[in-house]
């Protein structure tokens, strides 16, 4: 096996378990604004534990598909096209959902921020969804020829993985999602999310872990195995932590959670980075589907530059950040006069 | 139409309406970040308020510049699969640096930005501004570097088919890139230029109007105060007339050096892409003279019903080696070169599809580079003279009565918006046939290059491409309506709207803090939240 193909593999791997990690949580939030927000000041309490860091956090992903892009070309080329109408949807849930966050606050009127937390909530849902499906589908295969195109018409790469992929990000982003509030949210909505994880986590979990297991029995290797049967201990842990109060630890469990199953599951799928349904010959691996060893090596010392940077200055912001918040920090709405609309003062014409 | 027409239909849309937000995000960033510099420096309220005001419209508009953003990178993968493949050892290499060094930066910083007013030291939080926009920079020279190798290969090899990467440090420094990129920044701090001066005429115009400025009889502006409207005193007065001057010399310093940097680049494009200059003439055969206007079948991609009405002899000739005598070739002689080098035909290769062995069409479409070039010149030419008009008008420290007048200003705010789209539109349109265009440099790389009809997904069908081009102009549009609802808002709402605590306690000068040397604005105990979310 050929050292720097697999390193970018790793590389990989890490770069989209740190979009879960990060991410998921904001997701998760995001989700919640529905069904778990009881009203306006909760929605707001929710969207600011996220506020500085969602898009930051978005980034990961971008830096997974350029990375994907510089490191496997054929591996973007065929996924993201083989995938193009589920992408649109993920496109579309991401565009709606950033521009919800800014946008929702700045029309003080119940109507408007009720259609931007569906695109929150909703965007969320579907971005999840629909990154998960496009992970689970690269690890248990895709109708692509020899070229890597896809074969037959929009809808064929869909399968049960799919779905299963898609429940799955959903289940441990809303479980995250819970988990996060639980750490960084004051009062009642603090203990609502603590609860609700306690009581949810084994529903929400189950996605996941259907998706890693069924994995293991594809292509699994003993160290792949182990890491699932580690990845349910630190389940079981997180859930004990968290029915205890101990809300970082439960936090940081569910993040060893994710940490070991995504192991397995890339670990499982390795040296394949893309198999082909309709015949092995046309697996996309590390080997075949990477850039050259030339452009690998300038893109492992610039990830050898870059990464740490990110991840040291993402962890001061998480530091500036790290007051609880809850509703009694929520100020009023603003909402203002405009300056120049201002009748009073006659106009001369 | 089939896929591959459809999908550069997308493509074009998709980025022309990205580039709309970024070249706001990149100039109004930097112009906010001096701003704030200034108030950091002097203390002086007019510069906090212009911090806050205009850096409530810089982040209305950056979001869009992020949510249209994430669509550019997907969409390569998407329906440009065959040009993924063909160009990923050298192209994916720029993207993935652009978000792990300078995407993850902008939206870091920028987040710590907008809510760290009180967690954050007065300097601190500057510095927090700064290297957001410094990350946006960054982000621009990334993605025209790979821009730049779709224009002017360099830095590979040819290996199985495809160019692989042997020389990064080419790639980076691509010639091509080193004069666009300040070309793009001097167009996007046009576009910032022409916004604070838009804007704030706007302002000082409706202030006389609502007659708190009144004019003394030495013609000079008498700023006044509006008690009963947040944020309308003299102080306001003071925020709009530096916006404005400030906005005046940002357009004509932009400008200016648009046209510098746009002269290189062109110098570079008559050596590099000269059927794209010659195109840019509509020029059918070799001459030293600018058309001024052409007249004719523009379209008929058949240059010889094409006349030049007006043309400056010599100009040509400066503007592609700098004197006034060479001969610069037409699109005529152009065309053997071109069919002699690369083809006469689409080869017989399984990636084009039913367009294999069709004809090449090596002249692009002319009433596109031709006019795409002189709208490019002539926008931003009107603006910076605009700008210059302003700054005399202005000099008595405050705008005209005329309602006329202001209209204008507002609207010119369009025009280096236009000159930045006609920019790209042109030098994009201008290169095809190819997607990467070969190059001609007498270093052995002439055969990297690819035809767009080579480029598009061969998996992906029209259907699925014509779906997400409605789907994104769709939402897309909904969403321009909605940015330019919200700016307007926004900007109605002057100073006040962008800061609740003018509205709250008009008369409190204190305005949330002074920076270091005096007291700094401290931390309120439990005040977590200092933000609008």
């Amino acid at each position: 096996m050929e050292l720097l193909p697999t390193i970018w593999f790793i590389a990989i791997a890490v770069l989209w378990t740190g979009y879960l990690f990060l991410e998921g949580f904001d997701l998760g939030v995001g989700m919640l604004m529905k069904g778990f927000a009881r009203n306006n000041t909760e929605r707001r309490v929710l969207i600011n534990t996220i506020g500085p860091v969602w898009d930051g956090n978005e980034v990961w992903l971008l830096t997974a598909g350029g990375a994907t892009f510089a490191a496997f070309p054929l591996w973007y080329a065929s996924l993201f096209s083989a995938l193009y109408l589920p992408l649109l949807l993920v496109l579309v849930a991401l565009i709606f959902r950033a521009v919800a966050f800014e946008y929702r606050g700045k029309v003080d009127n119940p109507k408007w921020r009720a259609r931007w937390d569906w695109a929150i909530s909703a965007g969320s849902f579907v971005a999840a969804f629909g990154v998960g499906a496009a992970l689970a589908l690269t690890t248990t295969g895709l109708p692509i020829d020899a070229n890597g195109d896809r074969v037959g018409g929009p809808f064929a790469w869909f399968s049960g993985y799919a779905v299963l992929g898609g429940l799955a990000v959903v289940g441990f982003s809303l479980l995250h999602g819970l988990g996060f509030l639980a750490l960084k949210t004051d009062g009642e909505v603090r203990h609502r999310a603590r609860a609700w994880f306690v009581r949810l986590l084994p529903v929400l979990l189950l996605p996941i872990a259907g998706w890693a297991v069924s994995l293991q029995l594809l292509s699994g290797e003993a160290w792949t195995m182990a890491a699932v049967v580690a990845a349910v201990v630190a389940a079981v842990l997180a859930w004990n932590f968290a029915r205890k109060g101990a809300e970082g630890r439960a936090f940081m469990s569910l993040g060893a959670f994710l940490l070991l199953g995504s192991a397995s599951i890339f670990g499982a799928a390795f040296p394949v980075v893309m198999p082909s349904t309709l015949d092995p010959a046309f697996n996309l691996t590390v080997t075949n589907a990477s850039s050259s060893d030339y452009t690998l090596g300038l893109m492992s010392i610039v990830a050898c530059i870059g990464l740490p940077l990110v991840l040291a200055y993402q962890a001061w912001t998480y530091w500036v950040f790290r007051r609880r918040v809850s509703a009694a920090h929520i100020p009023e709405a603003h909402s203002f006069l405009p300056a120049i609309a201002a009748k009073a003062l006659a106009p001369k014409d | 139409m089939d896929a591959l027409e459809i999908a550069r239909w997308q493509f074009g849309i998709t980025t022309v309406y990205h580039f709309m937000m970024v070249p706001l995000t990149i100039g109004l960033g930097l112009v906010v970040a001096v701003i704030q510099t200034l108030w950091y420096r002097t203390g002086k309220p007019e510069y906090l308020r212009m911090t806050k005001f205009w850096g409530k419209l810089f982040l209305i508009n950056f979001i869009m510049g992020v949510a249209t953003g994430i669509v550019q990178e997907f969409q390569f993968g998407m329906a440009w699969s065959e040009y993924s493949r063909f160009v990923g050892d050298v192209f994916g290499a720029p993207l993935a640096m652009e978000a792990l060094l300078a995407f993850f930066v902008e939206s870091t910083f920028l987040g710590l930005w907008i809510f760290g007013w009180k967690q954050l030291k007065p300097g601190l939080h500057l510095a927090c501004l700064w290297i957001a926009v410094i990350g946006s920079v960054f982000s621009a020279y990334f993605i025209i570097v790979a821009n730049s190798w779709m224009q002017h290969p360099v830095g590979v090899q040819m290996v199985n088919g495809r160019p692989v990467m042997t020389d990064a440090w080419a790639v980076f420094t691509n010639n091509t890139a080193l004069v666009a990129v300040p070309h793009t920044l001097f167009g996007a701090l046009a576009v910032a230029g022409a916004f604070l001066l838009g804007i704030a005429w706007y302002h000082l115009w409706r202030r006389r109007h609502d007659g708190i400025d009144t004019i003394g009889a030495d013609g000079k502006v008498i700023p006044g105060e509006a008690p009963g409207i947040p944020g309308r005193d003299r102080n306001d007065h003071t925020v709009w007339i530096r916006s404005l001057r400030i906005g005046a010399v940002v357009a004509m310093i932009s400008f200016a050096g648009t046209a510098v940097t746009g002269d290189l680049q062109g110098k570079l494009m008559f050596e590099q892409q000269p059927m794209k200059m010659a195109a840019a003439e509509a020029a059918c055969h070799d001459g030293t003279g600018f058309s001024v206007l052409s007249v004719g079948n523009l379209g008929s991609k058949n240059c010889n019903d094409i006349v030049a009405v007006i043309e400056v002899p010599g100009i040509l000739s400066f503007l592609a080696k700098g004197d006034f005598s060479t001969e610069v070739k037409g699109v005529n002689s152009l065309l053997d070169e071109y069919k002699a080098k690369y083809g006469t035909t689409l080869p017989d290769n399984p990636i084009y599809g039913d367009r294999a062995g069709q004809p090449i069409q090596y002249v692009p479409v002319m009433e596109v580079t031709y006019w795409g070039f002189r709208m490019m010149i002539g926008f931003g030419g009107i603006a910076a003279l605009a700008a210059l008009v302003a700054l005399w008008a202005t000099r008595k420290g405050t705008v005209p009565a005329s309602r006329g007048l202001m209209r204008l200003a507002v609207f010119g705010i369009l025009a280096p918006f236009g000159a930045n789209a006609a920019g790209w539109i042109f030098t994009e349109m201008g290169r095809q046939p190819f997607v990467v265009a070969p190059n001609p440099d007498p270093s052995g790389i002439d055969q990297v290059f690819m035809f767009t009809a080579a480029a598009v997904s061969p998996g992906v069908s029209a259907g699925e491409i014509v779906t997400s081009l409605v789907v994104l102009t769709t939402i897309y549009a909904v969403l321009l309506v909605v940015e330019v609802k919200l700016l307007v808002k926004y900007i109605r709402g002057g100073v006040a709207a962008a800061m609740p605590e003018l509205a709250h306690a008009p008369a409190d000068e204190s305005e949330g803090g002074t920076p270091p040397g005096g007291t700094p604005g401290r931390p309120e105990g439990d005040d977590v939240l200092a933000f609008a979310y």
